[in-house]
């Protein structure tokens, strides 16, 4: 089955980290991307700009409305999507257990309903 | 209509039987273990529970027109199983061909379908439990949830035992099993680093049977003999765990018991004043077994002690006394392994059989007030309070906790009993009383 690990936690502001900190945790997400490699599993692993970064699109009233700022302002934000193919909610658990934002924050393990794979959607 | 009692009535008791006898009973117990055995192979093969009941539900009809007129045949179990694997077979290839999109090559198959061995009924239903009692299904489902995937009660039925009605617990019923299936839980059981702690779950769904807060009103109590069964089979299914013999024994040393928890008129007598030629020496034979079974492994946990605190106060039956030194023992290190508020007052309560009520008083009071705001409406905790406090001959204040304690109890026997006591209490003019907690 495919789920999605969506990384959940709050954003940091300027200098709220030290460059040693920082360091530790890039260390620790190259870790878990080259286990989610090296195990087979890994589909597709993006951590997210802060929501500063992000700009909403909708055409919800039928004409296209571009704004800035992200969908909405919550204090735990979407950091991260990992999208991983596991046999069972068991595995996908583990892994996400293993994520360093874990520690941090929380991890939604999300299975897919449906993905676009080789042309078409299937599930 | 409850499919289980009709397919069991269909092979094995018949129509036109009279008052349900032990031979009936020990019919419907086999019928309850070969559906959740049925069951949990389907639903493993399916990794749906809910297409896995249709398709039994359906086999279990077709049997009860079939069988009248063409005979039992000679495995039961067996061409049940054949029927269902073939409703599930043709249920997953018309979705299939409803399916308007290409599929993922290794999903699209039969699963495990194909795979079910027939002849040979392995028995997965450890397995269906750890998928009831799975971290990502709400808690409180757990026990509802077993009691009708593997022991086969309806909706309905679980609902009685929980006192929510039958149309809300169905509704839970069916959200946890969408979910089952929609979030991809394994019927699997899981590596040995995650095991104990899920087997702790399955443990205290099985432990939620037993301690179900029973619905108020004098009608029959279906259930205590269900939570036995449950942890019967989980103590066949995983016999090496202690945890699990050690929980059948607690049930089967307190259902042992239940025949003397009512008087002749029908009130409730407390474990004190039980006559223990009443208890059920088979059930207690049985509890030893497990317990035996249980030390023999080296590890000891929650419920082997509780089992081994109920089986010091069965061992008054042979005796002719309690030994409360043993019990005091016994309750302090449970309460040190598992505290809880139950532990707490059976603690207290065993401490002013051993030193006194005023030592048992003090214990309860500080146990209490660790315990904060929970402990107020905690029904024993008043009991034992009020008892403490008559004893103690403060009759106005005894007065007064009967009352609240009164408050708080739903079993109808039970607050027959206190308003007995309170009324007593309040009518004594010497102090000091005979009473003794516990029940």
């Amino acid at each position: 089955m495919r789920y999605a690990l969506l990384m959940h936690y709050r954003e940091l502001g300027e200098g709220e980290i030290s460059e040693e900190a920082l360091e530790e945790a890039k260390e620790a997400f190259g870790a878990y991307g080259r286990a989610l490699e090296s195990a087979g599993v890994l589909l597709s692993a993006d951590v997210l700009q802060s929501q500063a970064a992000a700009t909403t699109v909708t055409r919800r009233d039928g004409e296209p409305r571009v704004q800035d700022g992200p969908f909405a302002e919550t204090k735990e934000a979407l950091a991260g999507i990992f999208v991983l193919e596991v046999p069972d909610l068991d595995a996908a658990i583990g892994w996400a257990e293993k994520c360093p934002g874990a520690q941090w924050g929380v991890m939604e393990v999300r299975p897919t309903a449906t993905a676009f794979v080789n042309g078409a959607w299937t599930r | 209509m409850d499919t289980l009692t009709s397919g069991n009535d269909g092979r094995e008791a018949g129509p036109g039987q009279g008052q349900p006898g032990p031979a009936a009973r020990s019919a419907a117990v086999a019928a309850r273990d070969s559906y959740g055995r049925l069951l949990a192979l389907l639903a493993a093969a399916a990794s749906d529970v809910a297409a896995a009941e249709d398709a039994l539900a359906d086999a279990f009809e077709r049997a009860l027109r079939t069988w009248p007129s063409r005979g039992v045949p000679a495995s039961p179990d067996a061409w049940l199983l054949t029927v269902a694997r073939n409703r599930l077979r043709d249920q997953w290839k018309s979705a299939r061909a409803q399916r308007s999109v290409p599929l993922d090559a290794a999903q699209d198959t039969l699963g495990h379908i194909d795979e079910i061995e027939v002849d040979s009924i392995p028995d997965r239903r450890l397995e269906l439990m750890l998928v009831c009692a799975h971290p990502a299904i709400e808690r409180a489902v757990h026990t509802p949830l077993m009691l009708n995937t593997v022991l086969g009660f309806t909706a309905g039925q679980v609902g009685q035992a929980f006192s929510v009605p039958p149309s809300t617990m169905a509704t839970r019923l069916v959200r946890a099993k969408k979910r089952i299936k929609a979030a991809g839980i394994p019927f699997r059981v899981p590596d040995l680093a995650d095991l104990p702690a899920r087997m702790t779950a399955v443990l205290e769904a099985v432990y939620g049977a037993y301690v179900i807060d029973w619905a108020t009103g004098p009608q029959a109590r279906p259930l205590p003999s269900e939570a036995m069964h449950l942890a019967e089979v989980l103590a066949t299914l995983v016999p090496g765990d202690p945890e699990a013999r050690g929980l059948a024994a607690l049930i089967e040393l307190s259902a042992a018991r239940a025949p003397a928890r009512a008087g002749a008129d029908g009130r409730f007598v407390p474990l004190a004043d039980q006559d223990p030629s009443r208890w059920d020496p088979r059930l207690i034979g049985r509890a030893h077994e497990h317990l035996r079974a249980a030390h023999a492994r080296g590890r000891l946990g929650r419920f082997q002690l509780e089992a081994a605190i109920q089986a010091v106060h069965c061992a008054r039956g042979r005796d002719g006394a309690t030994d409360w030194p043993a019990l005091l023992t016994l309750h302090r290190v449970l309460h040190a392994v598992a505290p809880s508020l139950g532990s707490s007052v059976a603690l207290a309560a065993v401490t002013a059989e051993v030193d006194g009520p005023a030592a048992g008083l003090a214990t309860l009071d500080a146990l209490l007030s660790e315990a904060g705001e929970d402990a107020r409406r905690f029904q024993p905790a008043r009991a034992t309070r009020a008892h403490l406090l008559d004893r103690l001959g403060r009759r106005g204040e005894a007065v007064a906790a009967y009352e609240s304690a009164i408050g708080l109890t739903h079993d109808t026997a039970e607050r027959q009993y206190l308003e007995r006591r309170r009324d007593r209490a309040a009518r004594r003019d010497e102090p000091g009383g005979q009473g003794k907690p516990g029940g």
